[in-house]
C-alpha cells in the first residue's frame, strides 16, 4: 500500500486552485480494532458542486464524511475544506444526519437556532424566520419536535443546517428513513433551497435514483477495505425527470457499477459502527 | 397526537396534557378529564367509611384500633393545642434540609461520574459500595460523631436522599443520546456550552425521577431519625403514643406523614412535568 508521505501539515495548501472547495488527499481510517474502513482516498470536489457517494453497506461512506465533517480524524491523510485543513468541526462545514437529531425540548424555532451563535436576537429570529420559509414550516415554529412528522423533522433539520450559511453541506442518507413519496419530494425541495446559497453538497446515499437527481458526479466506493471504485460525471440536463430515458439508462449504469461490488458484500455492517470514541 | 400535524401548538397549551378530549363522554363531572383525579379517591373513601363503620358496631377494639372520628380528633386537639404545627415544623425542616445536603452532594457527584469517565473510575467504585450499606447502620457512628441532637439525623436522612439521587443523576448522564451529543459537536459547542444547552436537559426526567425517590427515602429517614431519639417531630409523635397508649396518637402521625409525603411529592412532580413538557412518552398522553 502506497500512502502518499505528504506531511500532515498545518499551513493551507497553496497547490489547490481557488474553485476546489474540498480535497481529500490520502485519507486513510483504520480503526482501533485493525479495520481498515477506508484506504487511501482521494477526492476534489468543486465550489457549488454536488456530488453523491454510493457503495455498499458498511464500505465506509459515514465514516467519510465524518472525517470531512472533523467529528473523526483520518488515520493518514489529510482534509481541506476551503483549503483549511480539518482537524475538528468548522462553521462553514453543515452536517445533516440519517435522522434529524433535533433537540426533543426545544421548539422548532430553537432547534434551528441551535447553531447560531454570536447574533442579536432580533438578527436570529429574521434568520430563523427566513430558513423556516425556505424549508416551508413557518407555521410550525412553536411546534416540539414530539409533534413534527418524519419528513417535516427532516426538514428542520435541513433548516438548522441552513442557517449557518455553511460553505459545504455534507448529508449522510438524509432521506432514507422516509417513505418513497416524501424522499421525492424533499429531493425537489432540497434543490430548491440550494439554488439560494449554492453551497457545495456532499451526499451519502444508497438510493440510486436520488443520487440521479441531485448530483452533478456520483461517486462509487467499494468495500473492504473502503476506496474510491468509479466516478461517474453525469451529463444530464436539469431539471432533471425521473421517467426520462437517459435518466433510466444512468440508473442502468449505476446499477451494474455497484454490482461489481457485491464481491465483497460479506463483510460485516454493524447498525450502529460508532463507540465510545468520539466521547 | 393525532392533531398535532395540522395545527401547531403553541408553547403554552402544549403543557396541558390532561386537555379535555372531545371524543370522550364529557356529559357528566365524573368522566370529563378534568375530574379524572377524584377516581382515585373513590377506593380510600369506601375504606374509611368501612373503618368508621365497624369502630362503631364494635368489631374493632377502640384502645387499639381507633376509629378515623377519633384520629381526627386527635389531630384537631393536636391542632388547637398549637403542638401539631411544631411537631410537623420541626419535621418537615430535618426532611428539607436533609433532602436539599443530600441532594446537592448527589447532584455534583452524579453529574461528574457521569460526565467523566476518569471520574467514574474513580469514584463510583466507592460510592457503589458505600450504597450497599444498609443505611441504618451508620446510625451508632453519626450519633457517636455528632451527638444525639440535630447534625446526626440530618445525616441520616441525607445519606438516604443521596444515593437515589446519584444512580439516577449518573446513568442519566451516561444515556444521554451520543447523536445529540454529536450534533453539540458540529456546531462547536464548548464542554460548558455542551453541558448546558445538551447534557442538562436531557438528563432533567432521569434526575426528577432520582429527585422524588431520594426525598421518598427522606421521609423514611425521618422516622427513623426521630424514633430512635427527638423531643419533637412526627415521629416522636410515635413513640409517644406508643409508650403512652394511645394508637389513635400513632395513628394520626401515620396519617400526617402520608399527607405530607404525598403534598411534597406532588410539588416535585408538578415542578417536573412543567420542566418535562416537551416529553413524547406513553404516561403523559392518557
Ligand atoms: N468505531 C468503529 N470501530 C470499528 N469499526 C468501525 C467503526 N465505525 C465503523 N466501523 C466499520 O467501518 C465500516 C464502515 O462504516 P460506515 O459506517 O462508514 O459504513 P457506511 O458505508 O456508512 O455503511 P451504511 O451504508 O450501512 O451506512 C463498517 O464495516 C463498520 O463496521
Ligand atoms: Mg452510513
Amino acid at each position: 500500500m502506497a500512502y502518499s508521505d505528504k506531511p500532515n501539515s498545518a499551513s493551507s495548501d497553496p497547490f489547490t486552485p481557488e474553485t476546489i472547495m474540498l480535497r481529500l488527499d490520502g485519507v486513510v481510517k483504520q480503526f482501533s480494532n485493525g479495520f481498515m474502513a477506508l484506504d487511501d482516498i482521494h477526492l476534489t470536489v468543486e465550489v457549488g458542486e454536488i456530488v453523491s457517494l454510493v457503495g455498499t453497506s458498511g464500505c465506509g461512506k459515514s465514516t467519510l464524511l465524518r472525517i470531512i465533517a472533523g467529528l473523526d480524524v483520518p488515520t493518514l491523510g489529510q482534509v481541506w475544506v476551503n483549503h483549511q485543513p480539518i482537524a475538528s468541526p468548522q462553521p462553514e462545514i453543515g452536517m445533516i444526519f440519517q435522522e434529524p437529531r433535533l433537540m426533543p425540548w426545544l421548539t422548532v424555532y430553537e432547534n434551528v437556532q441551535f447553531g447560531l451563535a454570536g447574533l442579536s436576537k432580533a438578527e436570529k429570529e429574521h434568520l430563523t424566520y427566513l430558513v423556516l420559509e425556505r424549508v416551508g414550516l413557518t407555521a410550525f415554529a412553536q411546534a416540539l419536535p414530539r409533534q413534527l412528522s418524519g419528513g417535516m423533522a427532516q426538514r428542520v433539520a435541513i433548516a438548522r443546517a441552513l442557517i449557518t450559511k455553511p460553505s459545504i453541506l455534507l448529508l449522510d442518507e438524509p432521506f432514507s428513513a422516509l417513505d418513497a413519496f416524501i424522499r421525492m419530494k424533499l429531493q425537489d425541495h432540497l434543490l430548491e433551497i440550494w439554488q439560494y446559497d449554492r453551497p457545495t453538497l456532499v451526499l451519502v446515499t444508497h438510493d440510486i435514483e436520488e443520487a440521479l437527481v441531485l448530483s452533478d458526479r456520483v461517486i462509487v466506493l467499494r468495500s473492504n477495505p473502503g476506496r474510491i471504485h468509479q466516478e461517474f460525471v453525469l451529463d444530464l440536463p436539469r431539471p432533471r425527470k425521473r421517467t426520462d430515458l437517459r435518466f433510466q439508462q444512468w440508473k442502468e449504469r449505476l446499477l451494474n457499477a455497484l454490482d461489481l461490488t457485491a464481491d465483497s458484500r460479506s463483510s460485516s455492517s454493524a447498525e450502529d459502527p460508532l463507540p465510545l470514541e468520539v466521547y | 397526537m393525532s392533531q398535532s400535524q395540522t395545527s401547531p401548538r403553541s408553547r403554552s397549551t402544549t403543557r396541558h396534557h390532561n386537555r379535555p378530549q372531545p371524543g370522550k363522554a364529557a356529559s357528566h363531572p365524573l368522566f370529563s378529564s378534568r375530574w379524572l383525579w377524584i377516581r382515585g379517591l373513590v377506593l380510600p373513601v369506601v375504606c374509611l367509611i368501612g373503618w368508621e363503620g365497624l369502630s362503631h358496631i364494635g368489631f374493632f377494639p377502640p384502645n387499639l384500633f381507633p376509629a378515623p372520628s377519633t384520629v381526627v380528633q386527635t389531630i384537631w386537639s393536636l391542632t388547637l393545642s398549637g403542638e401539631l404545627f411544631q411537631h410537623i415544623a420541626i419535621t418537615l425542616y430535618r426532611v428539607v434540609v436533609g433532602f436539599v445536603i443530600g441532594s446537592g452532594a448527589a447532584t455534583l457527584l452524579g453529574a461528574l461520574t457521569g460526565y467523566s469517565r476518569l471520574a467514574h473510575q474513580f469514584l463510583d467504585p466507592l460510592l457503589q459500595s458505600l450504597r450497599n450499606i444498609p443505611s441504618l447502620a451508620w446510625v451508632p457512628l453519626f450519633i457517636l460523631w455528632m451527638g444525639i441532637q440535630e447534625p446526626s439525623k440530618l445525616a441520616l436522612i441525607a445519606v438516604g436522599v443521596f444515593f437515589p439521587v446519584y444512580l439516577n443523576l449518573m446513568s442519566g448522564v451516561q444515556q444521554v443520546d451520543r447523536k445529540l451529543v454529536e450534533v453539540g459537536k458540529v456546531y462547536r459547542l464548548n464542554s460548558l456550552q455542551l453541558i448546558q444547552r445538551v447534557f442538562l436537559p436531557a438528563t432533567l426526567p432521569a434526575y426528577i425521577v432520582g429527585l422524588r425517590s431520594g426525598l421518598g427515602l427522606g421521609w423514611m429517614f425521618v422516622v427513623a431519625a426521630e424514633i430512635m431519639g427527638a423531643s419533637q417531630g412526627l415521629g416522636y409523635l410515635l413513640v409517644d403514643g406508643q409508650t403512652t397508649g394511645r394508637p389513635e396518637l400513632i395513628l394520626a402521625s401515620i396519617l400526617l406523614f402520608a399527607g405530607l409525603g404525598k403534598l411534597t411529592d406532588a410539588v416535585l412532580a408538578t415542578v417536573g412535568h412543567r420542566l418535562l413538557y416537551w416529553q413524547d412518552s406513553y404516561g403523559l398522553q392518557r
